[in-house]
């Protein structure tokens, strides 16, 4: 069962305030690109490379933007963001262990997914892995994605949260009400 | 070493809260999104609201870091990225932050997102000069731009009103929007019978 939207509301407001008060605001997509990276440089060495004035740079103009910020992060994985986002798997790992984990019928196709779109197991998993694809290109192309751009740039009264928010449900919505005609 | 506790705490708390509320599960967010259910979305207004109230009244009464702020830039691709985010997310069901956690949770198909997203991040590495050259990643609107003027925030602001208590307000009509939602806007709470399928 779900947490009413009164307790888990201000738990999760806690959550984003806590993260702002004590470090930064809360994001997550930028890890994708660290961990693409190290994958990536772990292959090849060359990628991400120290620079003369001790910072870091990249073969790859996206990771070198910004100063080799991200490409430091590659050479650097143990930072805050990176943890961040490995403590938030443990969290939602422990969480679901103590109410009981995830129904069996659930663990690979969701309810309201079966209702609309049938029994293929294959078929889920082959549109979930296009969804991750479109979901983490859109994000890196806006710059963040539901919680660095809408909940915590909303938060923060970022014009960018809005325009992304606007963009995000203009999308969702239509393809969630074709896809989506049946209770689950 | 601060940084790295202070990490494992706020993003388990984060996972574990995200798990709660059902944002790691695809029906409340498909349920949300085809506006039969929006229970989720009451949350999350309310998570917004309360965020802000917080974050800006901290600010305000001096407790808490302005320096800790990072506004985001406005640019034309915020709305292409969105645009591609949400339908990437009403078709699979989950977004970056809540599809990691639903794979760590035992959902097997959010291991798929997850790959599907790793490759998604990895073809917006090699398209961003493309992306980087058209323009549209340029600034709009002043580009890292808040709506109110926040004090020693550095953020250049649209409306040039106090910030901080621009951000309270903004902060409790979220709040009120949040209380004020149906859960149930289709009327389907007054207990109709559902169609046979």
């Amino acid at each position: 069962m779900v947490l009413n939207w009164k307790i888990g509301g201000v738990l999760l407001g806690l959550v984003f305030f806590l993260a702002v008060a004590l470090v930064k605001p809360i994001g997550v997509s930028t890890q994708f690109v660290i961990l693409d990276g190290i994958l990536w440089n772990a292959v090849d060495p060359t990628v991400v490379t120290e620079t003369d004035d001790g910072g870091y740079t990249s073969t790859n103009e996206y990771l070198a933007r910004s100063g080799g910020k991200y490409a430091s992060s590659v050479a650097n994985p143990w930072n805050y963001s990176f943890i961040f986002v490995l403590a938030m798997m443990g969290g939602a790992f422990l969480s679901a262990r103590l109410r009981g984990g995830i129904d069996a019928s659930e663990r690979s196709i969701p309810a309201i997914w079966r209702a609309n779109m049938g029994d293929s197991a294959v078929k889920r998993y082959a549109l979930a892995f296009v969804g991750g694809f479109i979901v983490l290109y859109g994000a890196r192309l806006a710059g963040g994605c539901t919680s660095g751009h809408m909940m915590s740039g909303m938060m923060q009264t970022a014009i960018s949260g809005y325009i992304f928010a606007a963009g995000a449900f203009a999308a969702a919505i239509p393809v969630a009400m074709m896809l989506y005609r049946k209770e689950a | 070493m601060t940084t790295i506790i202070l990490a494992i705490v706020v993003g388990a708390a984060f996972g574990a809260v995200l798990d709660r509320i059902g944002a790691t599960n695809p029906n409340f967010i498909g349920k949300m999104l085809n506006l039969t259910n929006l229970h989720l979305m009451k949350t999350i207004l309310l998570a917004i609201g309360t965020g802000s109230v917080l974050m800006f009244g901290g600010q305000m009464l001096g407790l808490v870091d302005v320096g800790h702020m990072s506004v985001k830039a406005a640019y034309i691709g915020v709305f292409i990225g969105g645009l591609l985010l949400g339908g990437g997310w009403a078709l699979s069901g989950y977004c970056p932050g809540t599809g990691v956690c639903a794979m760590a949770a035992g959902r097997k198909d959010a291991l798929f997102f997850a790959a599907g997203g790793l490759l998604g991040a990895a073809a917006y590495m090699a398209t961003y000069p493309m992306w980087n050259a058209s323009g549209l990643l340029s600034n709009i609107l002043g580009g890292k731009v808040t709506l109110g003027e926040i004090p020693d925030s550095g953020y250049e602001s649209l409306t040039g009103i106090p910030g901080d208590i621009l951000g309270i307000v903004l902060g409790a009509v979220f709040i009120l929007v949040a209380i004020v939602l149906p859960s149930k806007p289709t009327g389907q709470a007054g207990g109709q019978v559902q169609p046979a399928e």
